[in-house]
């Protein structure tokens, strides 16, 4: 593995050096993150060359308008708030999931399946089931909104934080702001949509994308894919993670998704209100819309004061950067969601430090 | 494996994953599992590769080459 790992590293310094300039990569994908930071990989890349953490992470991107809206859900006596763990811990208003517990019914859930047996074990109450995620998770909240159309669960309902990751980097590249020179691809959204998705991004942007697997040397030779395709002036599509990812992704995932959802509108943290970025149930399964049923307006709010997890998000800022860094926002007592969930570039950098890098 | 949902194994942790995004799932499938269910099918031999990686770093964790001090 060694010399996989010292081959991919001396294709990337090499090619760092010919370009003479900072190269910024952004990875769209948490679970990236967490591996890069885990694995020390920025400790043996050049000093020019910045990873920046993208949109990856499904509870950073949620925008405070629909965490303050969970929170006001909570407060209903007639409802189970059904939530994945990441979510309990993001603060809106003073408050988060977890400290309303005491009053509040919250329970958490490690799938879309569990929170639909919820509903069915608690006939007197409303479950709630709060869907985060991109095209990973979608198919499984779209699997049990049919599950729960088939058998008529009437105390059943979904609010979907649903998002897609291509506009959301179509978004970012239009940014005027934007340093992104590439990005490494998510490897499980691949799973469902395809590497093929990402096509547009080169061609529309000309940018390299580059899907990769979760592994540091399966992640370090992604990068030096990417260098490969710099220096030599060109962009391109490809997967390097080929045992699970295919051109064409999960067809039977997709279908159910395209049969309950339809893209819509909708805001994201940092990001702001981005087209066709969102998955809204469709009107077939609209008395499962927790949005419908408790006659929600989707608006976007305020970050709590201070709170850069927008600009972190974008790649504008490394998480230092935030004077709440490690002063007022710690893992212990969160201000942003970039600190609360385990995927959280904050929530990364705090832990693993600010590593030695080498000489640019 | 039942219906929609098969019993998973991952290094010898066991739990109930639903098939309903992966119906081509056979039993003795190597799978990818998200949020409960199956996703994909996993190339064995890609696997295999990754699982080496993984043991070849356990066992350089575990050989006593740190440095210390």
């Amino acid at each position: 593995m060694l010399d996989r790992i010292n081959k991919a590293q001396k294709l990337i310094d090499a090619a760092c050096e010919a370009l003479g300039r900072q190269i910024n990569i952004m990875e769209v994908c948490g679970t990236h993150t967490v591996s890069i930071f885990r694995n020390g990989i920025r400790s043996i890349l050049p000093g020019s060359l910045k990873l920046l953490s993208g949109p990856g992470c499904p509870v950073c991107v949620t925008d405070q308008g629909y965490i303050d809206t969970i929170l006001e859900l909570a407060d209903r006596r007639d409802c189970i708030i059904a939530t994945y763990g990441d979510m309990i811990r993001v603060p809106g208003k003073g408050w988060s999931l977890e400290t309303k517990r005491a009053k509040a019914d919250v329970r958490i859930v490690l799938s879309s399946e569990d929170a639909l047996q919820l509903a069915r074990d608690n006939p007197g109450k409303t479950v709630v089931f709060i869907a985060v995620g991109f095209e990973t998770t979608a198919p499984a909240t779209a699997v049990v909104a049919e599950e729960a159309a088939a058998e008529s669960i009437g105390n059943f309902c979904i609010l979907s934080g649903h998002k897609l990751v291509v506009p959301a980097m179509r978004a970012l590249l239009a940014g005027k702001n934007n340093k992104i020179d590439a990005f490494l691809c998510p490897g499980h959204v691949s799973v469902i949509i395809g590497y093929g998705a990402f096509g547009e991004i080169v061609e529309d942007f000309g940018r390299p994308c580059v899907v990769a697997g979760f592994e540091a040397v399966q992640i370090i030779e992604g990068l030096a894919e990417i260098f490969r395709q710099l220096s030599s002036g060109r962009a391109e599509l490809k997967s390097m993670y080929p045992a699970v990812v295919t051109e064409k992704g999960n067809a039977a995932a997709q279908r159910v998704i395209d049969e309950c959802f339809e893209p819509a509108d909708g805001y994201w943290r940092g990001l702001g209100q981005i087209e066709k970025s969102t998955l809204k149930l469709k009107d077939e399964y609209a008395r499962f819309d927790a949005f419908k049923r408790f006659d929600i307006t989707e608006a976007p709010a305020e970050e709590e004061r201070g709170c850069r997890c927008g600009q972190v998000l974008c790649g504008l800022i490394e998480p230092p950067e935030c004077a709440l860094f490690g002063q007022t926002c710690t893992p212990q007592d969160p201000v942003g969601p970039c600190m609360v969930s385990s995927e959280g570039a904050c929530a990364a950098w705090f832990k693993y430090g600010r590593e030695p890098r080498r000489k640019p | 494996m039942e219906a929609d949902r098969a019993v998973v194994d991952a290094m010898g942790n066991r739990w109930k994953a639903k098939t309903t995004l992966l119906p081509e799932a056979k039993l003795g499938d190597l799978v990818l599992v998200h949020a409960g269910f199956a996703i994909s099918l996993v190339d064995e031999e890609e696997a295999r590769k990754t699982w080496q990686l993984l043991a070849e770093i356990s066992e350089f964790e575990q050989t006593p080459n740190k440095v210390s001090g």
